[in-house]
C-alpha cells in the first residue's frame, strides 16, 4: 500500500493535474489471473472519498489499481485506459454529470477498441439512469451502498 | 487506560465474576466509561477551563446569554440552475423563517471555468447556482436585504473572485461595506484534502486567502472572509478530534500568512469562523465542541498574543452531517438530522446548516429544504433548546470527556507540527492518505457490521425498492440561458476596460501584491470568474494532486 508511483501527465494543459497512481502488484501466489484496473476520477467532481475507498479495497484484492485524481476528461481516460492495457476501465461520480460524461466517453473507448473491456460506474447514480448507464456499454454499476466485496468478485468474475 | 478505567469499581464485590462489560472507545479514541464520577474530572484536569459563557476560555460559549439574546442563525445550504431560480429559492427560505442564506455554486464557478467553457458543458447549475459575471449575482440577490439576511458563500477555489463579487455587488446596491456581514467558506486547504475544488497549486492558494483576509480587514471589517472546514476533513476519513485539531493547524497557518503582512492579530482574527461535522456520538461531538472553543481561544491568547476577546472566539456554523447519513432509507435522516440539529444547539454553534434527508441522492427539492428549517425551528420553539446557557456543563462524564478531547486535539497538533507542519502535510498527500486510509477502515467495518448503522447493517428493508426521493432535474435550457446571459453581458461591457483591468490582475499576482483591489475592479467592469483565474492561473499555475495511498 505504501507504493507511489507517479507518472503519467500527460494529459491537456489546463487538466494537466492528473497524476496515476500505480499500486504494487501484489503476487498473492495463487492462480488468480492478473487483473489491471484504471480507477477515474471524471468530470469536475471534488468528491474522491469513495474512488480512493474502492482504490485500497481493489488494491486488497490483489488488482493492479491505476488512479487517476480528479478531474478527467473523457480523451484522457480512453487514452489511459489504451495505453495502460487495462482490463477494467472503472469510474466514480458523485455530482451527477455522469451520463452526459459516459455519452462522450463511449465512443472514445470504441474508436480505441476497448469495447472488450470491463467498464464500471459507481457513485451517485440514481436508479432511473441505470438503464442507460447500460446501454452505453456499462456492464458493472454499483450506486452508492453498494459493497466493496461485490465489486471486486463482479471484477473477478468478468475478467477473465 | 483500562487500570484508570477499574479504579472507579470496587474490587471487593461480585463484579469480577461476572462476564467483563464490553470495553468502549470513541471514534477519537477515548475510552468511554459506564459511570463518571468527580474523582474522573478531577483526574482528566478538573473544572479549570469551565468558566463562565462570554468569558475566556469560552468553554462554554462565546456569548454571555447565548440563545437566550438569540438564537443561532439558520441557513440551509441552497443554490441550484442559473440566478433567477436560486433567487426564488431563496425567497422561500426566507419566507419560511431563514435566517442566513448559504449559497451553492455549481462545479465550474468553484473552479473557475465560465459557463461556455467546454469542460463545463454538463455541469452548469447542476450542484448549485452558476456563476460567470458581477451581472449573476445582482439576479440572484435582488430583492434580498443584505442588512437583514446575511450571506455565506460555499466557495473556495475561486473564493477571491466571487468575495469580490459579492462586496461590488452589495456596494452597487448601495450598502456600505464598512458594515456588510456575511462569510465565505474560502478555505482552500481543506479543499487539498477533501472536496477538491482546488485550482491554484498549495502556496499561492494560501496566499489568496492572505489577500482576501487583509483585504476585508482594511475594506469589509465586519465579513468573514474564511470559514475553516474541518466539516470536510471529517468526511473525508478525520476522526472529530482530527477534525478539530487539524482545522486549528489550517486556521494557524492563515493567520501566519497574513500576520507575515504586517497586520496585528486583532486585526483580523475576530473574523476566522469555522465549519464542523456533527455525526457521530452525542456527547463526543458537544465535547469537541466545548474542548475546541477554549482549545482555539488559548491558542489566541498564548501563542498570538490576542487581546481583544472577539480574536479568541470559535465562531462556527455546525449541524451538517452529510457522513452520518445513509442512501439506505432516506426518511431515517430526517430523524438523523433532528438529532444533529439537537448536538449542535447543546455544543453552542453560531449558526446551523443541516443536511436534508434527501442530499444523498440529490440537491435537495424545497420539501425537504423546508422540513430541515422546521427542525430546527421545533428547537428553537417548542424544546426549550433557547433558553440555558451549555445546559450539559458540570456533568462528570461532559467535563472529563471535554478535557479528553482537548488532550486529544493537543496531541494530534503537536505530532502535525513534529512532521513538518499541516502545509507541508497537505502538499504531500500525507494527511490525505491518512484520512482515507481511516475512511476505508471505517467502510469495512460498516460493511461487516461492526459499526452499527440502522438501515444499513441493522434493520435492513431490503424489499423497499423505491425511495421516497424526488429528483432534480437537470435542465439543459437553463444552462443555455447561462451561457446567453454571459454572451450578452460581454457584448455590453466595456472591452477596453475589462482587459485594462484584467491585465492588472496579472500585474499584481506578478507583483506578489494583494491581488484583491484588482479583483474587485474586474469584477465590477464585469469579467468573468473564467477570465480572471486564466489570469491568475498564468502567474500561479495549477495544482498538481499528490496522490499517496
Amino acid at each position: 500500500m505504501e507504493s507511489r508511483l507517479p507518472r503519467f501527465a500527460r494529459n491537456d494543459e489546463r487538466f494537466a493535474s492528473a497524476r496515476t497512481v500505480r499500486t504494487n502488484v501484489m503476487n498473492h501466489g495463487n492462480n488468480q489471473r492478473h487483473i489491471k484496473v484504471l480507477l477515474a476520477k471524471p468530470g469536475l467532481d471534488g468528491h474522491d472519498q469513495g474512488a480512493k475507498i474502492v482504490a485500497r479495497a481493489m488494491m486488497d484484492a490483489g488488482f493492479e489499481v491505476i488512479y487517476t485524481g480528479l478531474r478527467q476528461t473523457p480523451e484522457a481516460v480512453a487514452r489511459m485506459s489504451l495505453e495502460e492495457d487495462v482490463d477494467v476501465i472503472a469510474l466514480s461520480s458523485m455530482a451527477g454529470s455522469h451520463l452526459p460524461f459516459c455519452r462522450k466517453l463511449k465512443p472514445l473507448l470504441e474508436a480505441d477498441g476497448l469495447t472488450d473491456k470491463l467498464w464500471l460506474i459507481g457513485g451517485n447514480l440514481p436508479a432511473l439512469d441505470h438503464q442507460a448507464l447500460r446501454e452505453l456499454g456499462f456492464r458493472g454499476i454499483f450506486p452508492t451502498g453498494s459493497k466493496l466485496d461485490a465489486i471486486v468478485d463482479f471484477i473477478r468474475e468478468q475478467v477473465k | 487506560m483500562n487500570d484508570r478505567a477499574r479504579q472507579g469499581t470496587k474490587p471487593e464485590t461480585k463484579q469480577a465474576t461476572k462476564p467483563e462489560i464490553k470495553p468502549v472507545v470513541n471514534e477519537s479514541g477515548i475510552e468511554v466509561k459506564p459511570l463518571y464520577t468527580p474523582e474522573d474530572v478531577e483526574r482528566s484536569g478538573g473544572y479549570k477551563l469551565v468558566g463562565l459563557p462570554g468569558e475566556y476560555p469560552f468553554t462554554r460559549g462565546i456569548h454571555r446569554l447565548m440563545y437566550r439574546k438569540q438564537p443561532w442563525t439558520m441557513r440551509q445550504y441552497a443554490g441550484f440552475g442559473n440566478p433567477h431560480e436560486t433567487n426564488q429559492r431563496f425567497k422561500y427560505l426566507i419566507a419560511n423563517g431563514q435566517t442566513g442564506l448559504n449559497v451553492a455554486f455549481d462545479l465550474p464557478t468553484q473552479i473557475g471555468l465560465d459557463s461556455d467553457d467546454p469542460q463545463a458543458e454538463g455541469e452548469i447549475g447542476r450542484v448549485g447556482m452558476s456563476v460567470d459575471t458581477l451581472r449573476d449575482f445582482e439576479l440572484a440577490f435582488d430583492g434580498i436585504d443584505l442588512d437583514q439576511i446575511t450571506v455565506s458563500l460555499t466557495i473556495n477555489g475561486a473564493a477571491a473572485i466571487l468575495i469580490a463579487m459579492y462586496l461590488a455587488m452589495a456596494e452597487k446596491r448601495g450598502y456600505d461595506v464598512k458594515k456588510l456581514r456575511g462569510t465565505a467558506q474560502n478555505d482552500i486547504l481543506k479543499e487539498f484534502i477533501g472536496r477538491g475544488t482546488w485550482i491554484f497549486p498549495v502556496e499561492p492558494s494560501i496566499r489568496l486567502v492572505g489577500d482576501t483576509i487583509e483585504y476585508c480587514a482594511e475594506h469589509a471589517p465586519k465579513y468573514s472572509p474564511v470559514s475553516v472546514c474541518g466539516y470536510h476533513i471529517r468526511e473525508s476519513g478525520a476522526t472529530p478530534a482530527q477534525e478539530m485539531a487539524y482545522a486549528f493547524c489550517i486556521a494557524k497557518a492563515y493567520a501566519d500568512e497574513v500576520l507575515k503582512r504586517g497586520l496585528s492579530i486583532d486585526e483580523f482574527a475576530g473574523r476566522l469562523s469555522y465549519n464542523f461535522n456533527i455525526f457521530g456520538n452525542i456527547f463526543e461531538q458537544v465535547c469537541k465542541f466545548r474542548a475546541g472553543r477554549s482549545l482555539w481561544a488559548k491558542i489566541m491568547k498564548e501563542e498570538y498574543g490576542a487581546e481583544a476577546p472577539g480574536s479568541m472566539w470559535l465562531r462556527m456554523i455546525a449541524a451538517g452531517g452529510g457522513g452520518g447519513l445513509t442512501f439506505e432509507q432516506p426518511e431515517l435522516n430526517i430523524v438523523r438530522g433532528a438529532y444533529y440539529a439537537l448536538i449542535s444547539a447543546l455544543s453552542g454553534t453560531q449558526t446551523m446548516a443541516l443536511c436534508s434527508y434527501d442530499e444523498a441522492y440529490t440537491i435537495p427539492t424545497e420539501y425537504s429544504a423546508r422540513i430541515s428549517l422546521r427542525t430546527m425551528q421545533i428547537l428553537i420553539e417548542e424544546m426549550g433548546l433557547t433558553e440555558t446557557v451549555d445546559p450539559l456543563a458540570g456533568s462528570y462524564y461532559v467535563e472529563t470527556m471535554t478535557n479528553q478531547m482537548r488532550d486529544k486535539m493537543v496531541e494530534i497538533m503537536a505530532e502535525t507540527d513534529a512532521q513538518g507542519g499541516i502545509v507541508k502535510l497537505v502538499s504531500e498527500g500525507i494527511v490525505q492518505a491518512k484520512v482515507s486510509a481511516q475512511a476505508y477502515q471505517m467502510q469495512r467495518d460498516i460493511e461487516s457490521g461492526a459499526f452499527p448503522k440502522v438501515g444499513v447493517n441493522r434493520y435492513r428493508n431490503d424489499q423497499d425498492e423505491e425511495h421516497p426521493v424526488e429528483f432534480h432535474a437537470y435542465q439543459e435550457e437553463d444552462a443555455r440561458r447561462q451561457i446567453e446571459n454571459l454572451e450578452r453581458v460581454r457584448a455590453e461591457r466595456d472591452a477596453q476596460d475589462v482587459a485594462r483591468c484584467l491585465a492588472q490582475v496579472g500585474v499584481d499576482a506578478r507583483a506578489g501584491a494583494n491581488v484583491m483591489p484588482a479583483i474587485v475592479a474586474a469584477v465590477k467592469a464585469y469579467a468573468s470568474v473564467g477570465e480572471i483565474t486564466r489570469e491568475l492561473v498564468q502567474v500561479y499555475g495549477r495544482y498538481r494532486e499528490p496522490i499517496r495511498f
